[in-house]
């Protein structure tokens, strides 16, 4: 069978030397990323200014896996961007190979792995868990079961103070219309169980803090699952001041980020009571709303500090009424010279919400010596101060981080040069530039 | 590649020289249905499994993912579940798993009725083919980590893993890092890790899918010897009939959510309960087509096969003079032409495997003509004489063996005649 493509439009994925096991490409072909704990040989590809994450497995499964992303995709899942399927491989000698599974790396993403070996601060681990619950939860509500939940199974990125979790392998993920308890349970049970083992590695390795507790960091997942799913299923019943009661329930909702879709309302017999369930459809409800104000599409925390700096300039503006021309006078006013005055050679540190983000905390920081700090001017003192000290996260590249799952032995690959950052191009641009 | 595969078939072997381990001090004995006398857990629990017309009834629609499915599997007994895409099988282990509800009927585990119970209160283990192994961790602490997690007795531990890893030919790895094994060894931790769980009910759904051709037949008789070996009560899901036929101690064959047949592999080989099971199970497929019956024989274009008489006994009204006749590729033998009861087929295909060969022909035209098509695409198969090979496009004559033909009423579909044994059921 000759070298077959499904997926991709690009040819150029043809040049990739796929009559080599995976485990064998050249240096030169790599994208020195770390890598996490994986079933499949699994490796990073630089391909025409990005990086692609190949996996070998056999063509069916390549393939259910390819269609499922797409699906998730399709649907608004966090998850990684199914690129291709590659099937029909054979070597020199005529051998067959396995397929392989090509899906976008997503850029500014760190595996847990990654995370644990920069200098972290308190409590990362348990923001990972809190992100990882939410996407659980999310996964959940559309239906997905994942069968495999783990943090190696999934990517993070910095969403403002928070992480943001995607998952990353489906290839033991199911889409039903809905799922049983039975299903949600085993998913927990899997995720607890998981996720302690990974602690357990890192203990191994000596890389795990003694304070943390294993089996608590594994229970965490569980109660926040548990939280979540109730806060967003629940059904509550109300006897009076329905509409208030009704209002404030969407309203939370909206605080977490999720949106409502329908609301399921019975009422008792008598007519004296009404019992509501929410249908929750899915989170992002802040970035959907700065995404339609701004164009700016960013994580859902970013999203919500962002949305507060802009109803704080509007207020401070006196422009009450008319929140779109607001929103674009604060993108050119605010946004733009702000992530703009960020050096090139530091683009590669963060994503421009986040480095807007921090520059928020870093205003806030400055002015309790002195409450008048300008923003241009906590922008420099960032730039200066901070940022040349975090290291570069958009993808990761030619960072040393212990792995371990090196099966070949062989020394790690050089690191890449990326120019390409898409994120910081994609700025609209509004005429205010550096 | 082909390295790997090297290291794999040395493992394999291994396991299936190991010699099978009488422990009267720890554990009872089970008969294991091999005629083996296995080790099994301390105390005496009938892990039997039992589908009480058990059905799964998605929301908004309205035939049934699995339809009253009863289903009484022994305590160690290894069942597989086969069936097309769609068929249930994998939707029926969910539901003792667990993870799909039970909408009608129950599910027991033992005496328990587990239908109501969460999927991690079942004590059954879902058993994937491979997990991914904690790198840092030795290979003790890879299959022994959920134990700890249950906050079991470290000396406790180390006890079931040393017993698992015996099993499986890994003692001498048990302080080493995953990095050490080959691919072989790897995939028998993963298995190690259900293993030192204990659990009463093994279940496997699809585990070779993700192996590649070779791999999986080696793999496939590794479970099989090791289910045998542990005695634990296993129920496995598989699409490949093959798959079915070499591991199960008994296959149930499921379609549409209803289930099909019950029996042993060679039960099944031998006296399919109806057209579908009959054409489902075996490779290369039977052959089976619709015949008018006349005078007590099968006509095909002229040339009269004949039917017992018993047989024939047993037609109803309803078949309107007709009925289905299977016969396998090896129950047809080379005879001269025009030999009585015999028919031509015309060659198309042969597919030489070595040890056999396979004439994949057709009916000549003037025969299909009137009718007699054979099978629904008129395709014939017939077992040939390895050293002596028909040519493509050349006439064969051949004939159905004595009492080696399958007859099912045209009007149910059903097993009219008595089982059928051909020289290849000894070998299924």
């Amino acid at each position: 069978m000759p070298l077959k493509i499904t997926g991709a439009v690009d040819p150029e994925l043809l040049d990739l030397p796929w009559s080599v096991p995976l485990e064998t490409w050249p240096k030169d072909t790599l994208a020195a990323l770390p890598r996490g704990i994986s079933r499949h040989v699994v490796r990073f590809v630089r391909f025409r200014g990005r990086v692609l994450a190949v996996k070998e497995t056999v063509a069916p499964i390549a393939q259910r896996e390819f269609d499922m992303l797409k699906e998730l995709g399709r649907m608004g899942a966090p998850c990684v961007v199914p690129f291709a399927v590659v099937d029909g491989r054979v070597d020199k000698k005529g051998e067959e190979l396995p397929a392989a599974l090509v899906t976008e790396h997503l850029q500014f993403s760190l595996p847990y792995r990654a995370l644990f070996s920069q200098a972290l601060r308190d409590d990362t681990l348990g923001r990972l868990i809190d992100a990882l619950a939410v996407l659980l939860v999310r996964l959940h509500l559309l239906g997905f079961y994942w069968g495999d939940v783990s943090l190696s199974n999934a990517l993070f990125r910095r969403d403002a103070e928070a992480f943001s979790a995607y998952l990353v392998d489906a290839e033991t993920g199911d889409l039903h219309h809905g799922l049983t308890p039975g299903q949600r349970h085993y998913d927990i049970d899997l995720a607890r169980t998981n996720i302690i083992g990974e602690m357990f590695d890192l203990q191994a390795a000596a890389e795990l803090d003694e304070t943390v507790d294993p089996l608590a960091v594994g229970d965490r997942i569980e109660e926040r699952y548990k939280e979540l799913w109730e806060t967003l299923t629940a059904k509550q019943t109300y006897r009076e001041n329905v509409r208030m009661h009704v209002a404030e329930r969407v309203q939370a909702l909206n605080e977490l980020g999720f949106d409502v879709a329908e609301l399921d309302m019975t009422q008792t017999s008598d007519g004296s009571e009404l019992t509501i369930r929410p249908k929750v459809v899915d989170a992002g409800h802040h970035s959907r709303r700065l995404l339609r104000l701004t164009g700016l599409d960013v994580q859902e925390n970013q999203a919500r500090r962002l949305l507060n700096d802009m109803d704080e300039y509007r207020a401070l503006m006196g422009n009450e009424e008319d929140e779109v021309l607001a929103a674009h006078e604060w993108l050119a006013d605010v946004f733009e010279p702000t992530v703009r005055a960020v050096p090139r050679e530091f683009r590669r540190k963060l994503e421009p919400a986040q480095v807007f983000h921090e520059i928020l905390d870093h205003r806030w920081f400055l002015a309790e010596k002195d409450p008048a700090v300008t923003m241009p001017a906590a922008v420099a003192s960032y730039v200066k101060n901070v940022l040349p000290a975090r290291p570069d996260e958009q993808s990761v590249l030619g960072q040393e981080i212990s792995v371990g799952d090196d099966e070949s032995g062989t020394p790690r690959e050089a690191p890449t040069v990326t120019t390409m950052i898409h994120a910081w191009q994609s700025l609209p641009r509004t005429g205010q530039l550096d | 590649m082909a390295k790997r595969y090297a290291k794999i078939c040395a493992t394999v072997a291994m396991v299936a020289a190991a010699s099978v381990t009488v422990d009267t001090t720890h554990g009872t004995l089970h008969h294991g249905s091999s005629g083996t006398y296995l080790p099994v857990k301390g105390s005496i629990t009938m892990a039997t499994v039992t589908f009480d017309k058990a059905s799964r009834i998605y929301p908004g629609t309205e035939r049934p993912a699995v339809d009253s499915l009863e289903l009484d599997i022994a305590d160690g007994e290894f069942l597989v579940l086969v069936g097309p895409s769609g068929c249930g099988k994998s939707t029926s282990l969910r539901m003792l798993a667990g993870l799909e509800d039970v909408d009608k009927g129950s599910i027991w585990v033992g005496d328990r009725d587990v239908t109501h119970v969460q999927p991690k209160d079942r004590d059954i283990a879902m058993v994937f083919q491979s997990y991914a192994l904690y790198p840092h961790m030795t290979v003790a602490d890879n299959m022994g980590f959920a134990l700890k997690i249950a906050k079991v007795d470290k000396a406790e531990i180390r006890q079931r893993v040393e017993a698992a890893a015996k099993i499986l030919d890994l003692t001498e790895y048990l302080d080493r890092k995953p990095k050490a094994l080959s691919g072989g060894q790897r995939q028998r931790v993963a298995m190690g890790r259900a293993i030192v769980r204990q659990p009463q009910v093994f279940l496997m759904d699809e585990p070779l899918s993700n192996l590649d051709a070779k791999l999986r037949v080696q793999t496939r008789t590794q479970i099989a010897a090791l289910q045998r070996r542990l005695g634990t009560t296993t129920v496995y899901v598989t699409h490949d009939q093959v798959e079915a036929l070499t591991m199960g101690d008994r296959i149930a064959v499921l379609k549409d959510g209803l289930l099909q047949q019950v029996g042993t592999p060679r039960e099944m080989y031998d006296a399919p309960a109806n057209v579908f099971v009959a054409g489902f199970i075996g490779s290369p497929a039977m052959n089976i087509s619709t015949f008018n019956i006349e005078g007590g024989f099968a006509n095909i274009g002229g040339n009269k096969i004949a039917l017992e008489r018993d047989v024939i006994g047993r037609m109803s009204d309803a078949d309107n003079g007709q009925l289905i006749l299977g016969f396998r590729p090896e129950s047809l033998d080379r005879v001269a032409p025009n030999t009585e009861g015999a028919f031509p087929v015309e060659v198309v295909v042969v597919e030489e495997l070595g040890s056999d060969a396979f004439v994949y022909g057709q009916l000549p035209q003037v025969l299909a003509a009137e009718g007699a098509a054979v099978s629904n695409d008129g395709q014939v198969i017939v077992r040939v004489d390895p050293r002596d090979v028909p040519k493509k496009g050349e006439n064969v004559w051949v004939k159905i063996r004595q009492g080696e033909q399958h007859v099912f009423s045209s009007a149910t579909s059903d097993r009219l005649s008595d089982a059928v044994t051909t020289d290849k059921s000894a070998t299924v």
